[in-house]
């Protein structure tokens, strides 16, 4: 995944070169995202992963609009009076499949008749933020501390690696959920709950991401493209920045995307223990924690939520291993 | 060899050491930044104003007057050495070495609760781990054997699929089949092994199921990418020219190296998944260490949430020195120094 940077620059010169010689030879030069770009566009399953990733994201940011557009508020409730959707014994949904119809696509919740699909929305909005920004925490911790431990080695490789070790050895599941505890003692604030949730999910991930990067500066840095570098007089900021950076972008991609749906999972995972995102904020995980009291008698509610999990993250994965595929010198694919 | 052993259990000592220290610094740097008396932790809400007698004599009787390092070290000790409980008027309390101390919101010694709490989660990481490895390579070296073909694609979808189904919505899912529409198992609640297996395995075999599911994926992966860079090895091809067997080969000479990095994983994924069964078990209602832990968090009772955490704690490193010191005999290539 490596490689010296020289090709990252002949990108424009490969594509002019590539028109020259489309009527003679059949040889062209390709950059190795060009080449990566090719591969992952033939991919057919990774293809279609990144457009359900493109539709969840802008169905993230217009939540509100086409809520507004479906004629549903995923506040709502429907549950007494003359508009209610609920059986009044039972406080389950009235008619087939979880009450779904011409106007609630999805169904309505039990005992407080909210519409599915606009809280699906939401959630939506909830997931992506909370495991995007826990990943970009990730990776900003673990990208500079690998990149310094592997290219100052010595002590300070030994202290940021002992460190990393550490971390890999603690229950991160019960310390997260103590923490998030304590502080919600401390502060009820929608804001603080945001907060500490990416926190723990973004500080407990950084040392996978650390120990990538610094495998792979320890190997960029004895490169001849370094040296040459350092002999023109770059320092060991500008060589780190401009030099060793730009070959890191490939594995910091593909973890990238492998990890924004272990965040989705971990966020989800937290609101179902009832320490996530509180209510009346709509999560997936809480929908689901909900929906773990009916599933026998509206198990629609328990399947909606479980199917857009699944199909979120299960694009993720799919697009994160095609593009690790895709950027593989190895693959012949 | 002896010295690379001892300089892995000092380092193992070490984290434990500071897990302790970073679960009981939450619990108390937090509070005293929001003004909340630790006590709290340990008895609920207060129905006493700070400055009162009672309070007072509360705050000593569970040492929070005393200095942080104190405290620790008082709470350390219980765990070294033992110590007696007393809270000034029932009879005092002989609680032995390692003692986690006790449970005021539950009236137990937290080692009795873990205690009999622990059974359950072992009995569900360990049948998991087996279903999941088996499961694991089994998908692995099937895909391997032909890289590309139809039952190589299945297999590698599928176990993307499968680490993208999160536990609480497989599990009703499960129950909702097995239990409820097909009534296959008609009733899961735990009983210990000991005292009715049958009871025992249908108790356990939704949590197996699940949980493989979840991590057998990554076997399959690592064992296919695994198995084909074997396989296409010169020996490979030696051990089918001298006349043996495809299938021998495939087991004797391809998974056997094939399975050596896995064994790394194996170790470390079976001792965090005993620190992170807490959603396995609200699923599946079972009253493991998950359990235990996620209801002392909600009741904020401290001296639990310490003991379960060290406990997983525990186990993590010591999955992880038993990893490290088997790899070391299984790949001479790893420096012991």
């Amino acid at each position: 995944m490596s490689l010296p940077r020289g090709e990252l620059e002949v990108v424009g010169e490969s594509e002019k070169l590539a028109k020259k010689t489309t009527t003679g030879t059949s040889i062209v030069g390709r950059s190795l995202w060009s080449i990566a770009w090719r591969r992952l566009r033939k991919d057919r399953v990774a293809m279609a992963a990144g457009v359900v990733i493109i539709l969840l994201v802008l169905i993230a940011i217009f939540a509100d609009q086409l809520s507004a557009l479906y004629g549903q508020n995923y506040l709502e409730h429907h549950a007494v009076g003359a508009g209610s959707l609920l059986d009044p014994a039972t406080n389950l949904p009235t008619g087939t499949l979880g009450g779904i119809s011409a106007s609630h696509w999805f169904g309505v919740s039990p005992v407080l008749g909210q519409d599915i699909m606009t809280q699906l929305m939401q959630g939506a909005r909830v997931s992506l933020v909370i495991s995007g920004l826990a990943t970009a925490l990730s990776l900003i911790i673990g990208v500079s501390l690998g990149l310094i431990a592997g290219f100052y080695r010595g002590w300070v490789d030994t202290i940021i690696s002992r460190v990393m070790d550490v971390l890999l050895s603690f229950p991160t599941l019960l310390l997260s959920l103590s923490l998030i505890a304590v502080v919600s003692i401390l502060s009820n604030a929608v804001f603080v709950r945001f907060a500490i949730i990416i926190f723990v999910l973004g500080f407990f991930g950084w040392p996978y991401i650390g120990r990538i990067v610094r495998g792979q500066v320890l190997s960029l840095r004895e490169k001849e493209f370094v040296d040459a570098a350092r002999s023109l007089g770059g320092g060991s900021g500008w060589i780190m920045a401009r030099e060793i950076m730009p070959n890191l972008i490939g594995p910091i991609l593909v973890y990238t995307s492998l990890t924004i749906p272990t965040n989705m999972l971990g966020e989800a995972g937290l609101s179902y223990l009832g320490v996530g995102v509180p209510p009346p904020i709509p999560s997936w995980g809480q929908m689901l924690s909900d929906a773990g009291n009916y599933f026998q008698v509206d198990p629609m509610y328990l399947i909606f939520p479980g199917l857009v999990i699944f199909i979120s993250v299960l694009a993720f994965n799919l697009f994160g291993d095609g593009l690790r595929d895709a950027l593989d010198p190895k693959s012949t694919r | 060899m002896i010295r690379f052993i001892a300089v892995r259990l000092l380092g193992a000592i070490v984290v434990v050491w500071l897990v302790s220290v970073v679960t009981f610094l939450i619990f108390q740097i937090v509070p005293t930044l929001s003004h909340t008396s630790p006590v709290y932790y340990y008895i609920g809400k207060i129905p006493f104003p700070p400055d009162s007698i009672q309070m007072k004599a509360l705050t000593h009787r569970f040492g929070f007057d005393l200095p942080l390092y104190a405290q620790y070290w008082h709470f350390l000790s219980g765990i070294l050495f033992g110590q007696t409980i007393t809270d000034g008027v029932s009879t005092p309390i002989q609680c032995s070495a390692p003692c986690f101390g006790y449970s005021f919101r539950q009236h137990q010694l937290v080692g009795t609760m873990m205690a009999t709490a622990a059974p359950v989660t072992i009995s569900m990481c360990i049948g998991a781990a087996i279903l999941w490895l088996i499961g694991g390579v089994a998908v692995g070296t099937f895909s391997a054997l032909k890289p590309g073909s139809l039952v190589d694609r299945v297999g590698m979808t599928g176990s993307l699929a499968a680490v993208s189904l999160p536990i609480f919505f497989t599990g009703p899912l499960l129950l909702l089949i097995f239990e409820y529409t097909l009534g296959v198992l008609p009733d899961v609640s735990y009983l210990p092994i000991t005292q009715d297996p049958a009871q025992w395995l249908r108790s356990m075999i939704l949590p197996w199921v699940s949980l493989a599911f979840l991590f057998g994926a990554l076997y399959a992966r690592l064992t296919r990418s695994n198995m084909i860079e074997t396989m296409g090895e010169d020996y490979i091809r030696t051990a089918r020219a001298k006349g043996l067997s495809r299938p021998t080969v495939i087991v004797r000479h391809g998974l056997r190296a094939a399975i050596t990095p896995i064994v790394t994983i194996f170790g470390i994924d079976l001792g965090t998944l005993v620190g992170s069964t807490v959603i396995t078990e609200t699923v599946f209602n079972l009253r493991g260490l998950g359990y235990l832990s996620i209801q002392a968090i909600q009741q904020s009772d401290l001296p639990v949430i310490l003991g379960v955490t060290i406990i997983a704690a525990v186990v993590l490193v010591i999955a992880n020195f038993i990893v490290d010191i088997l790899y070391a005999f299984i790949d001479p290539r790893v420096t012991v120094y």
